[in-house]
């Protein structure tokens, strides 16, 4: 999974407002449109364009029961996001481990030839 | 929009000019990042990285010697990379005292050059390591949930 094919996924999890909804449907597993727009400090309307951008990325999915509709979140999708983004960051660690060594090194070079002994 | 934002950062013991030949110098990209890179470093020079069997146009955005460096890649080929279709790569070096340098990399999706500095300070202080535990935390409470 690359970043770039997975843009609708990061702009999903970016956005501060999404993240809060996403916190309460991990925390409290299946729950309706209206139960969260009760925990949040936005409007309903505002909540169900947030279901929409999560469920279009793959995060949660819905449910009807009875005259109600429920969301949950893939666990499987977040796992693999959850995944690929350490990926990311420890491929940034191990660049600028090597980035780190390289400088030092030269640093130490320069030092040397600076102060012949 | 937000979208990706991976933030790291490595202290280093060298001095921010060492430091700046290292990330900037093609001869020494290819030791820490490619495995050859074509690129001037120049503001708005294009240049192609290989990794292996596969490489892509780079496109150097800011040129600060010894604090910023910025590039574009991953964009497709062919195209003119902007925000929204690449990922911009951003380094920042602070020296600490004489012979110490804070090297911080900020990779993001999204159009973070365009925002005003102390919009983008805000962002990117509020994500800072946020994106990795943040879905470490998700997935944890969630196998908490599921093993129940």
């Amino acid at each position: 999974m690359t970043a770039q094919t997975d843009d609708e996924l990061w702009s999903a999890i970016g956005d501060p407002s999404r993240r809060q909804v996403l916190d309460l449907l991990v925390n409290n597993g299946e729950v309706s449109a209206s139960w969260l727009a009760g925990r949040v400090p936005f409007t309903r309307q505002a909540v169900s364009k947030h279901l929409v951008v999560l469920e279009r990325a793959g995060l949660i999915s819905r449910r009807k029961q009875g005259r109600e509709v429920l969301y949950l979140v893939e666990a499987d999708r977040l796992d693999q996001a959850t995944r690929a983004m350490a990926e990311l960051a420890a491929q940034w660690d191990r660049r600028l481990g090597m980035i780190k060594r390289l400088a030092e090194t030269a640093h130490a070079q320069n030092k040397s030839k600076r102060r012949p002994s | 929009m937000p979208g990706l934002m991976i933030d790291r950062e490595v202290l280093i013991e060298a001095p921010a000019e060492v430091v700046w030949r290292t990330i900037t110098e093609p001869d020494q990209m290819s030791q820490w990042f490619a495995t050859r890179v074509d690129l001037v470093v120049e503001p708005g020079a294009h240049g192609y990285m290989e990794f292996g069997d596969q490489g892509g146009p780079v496109v150097v955005e800011v040129v600060d010697p010894p604090a910023r460096f910025s590039f574009r890649w991953n964009h497709p080929r062919g195209e003119e990379p902007v925000a929204g279709n690449s990922m911009l790569v951003e380094f920042t070096l602070t020296p600490v005292g004489a012979e110490r340098t804070r090297l911080r990399v900020v990779e993001s999706g999204h159009e973070l050059l365009a925002w005003p500095d102390a919009e983008k300070e805000r962002y990117a202080d509020e994500h800072r390591d946020g994106w990795v535990e943040y879905l470490d935390r998700l997935a944890d409470v969630l196998a908490e949930r599921r093993s129940r």
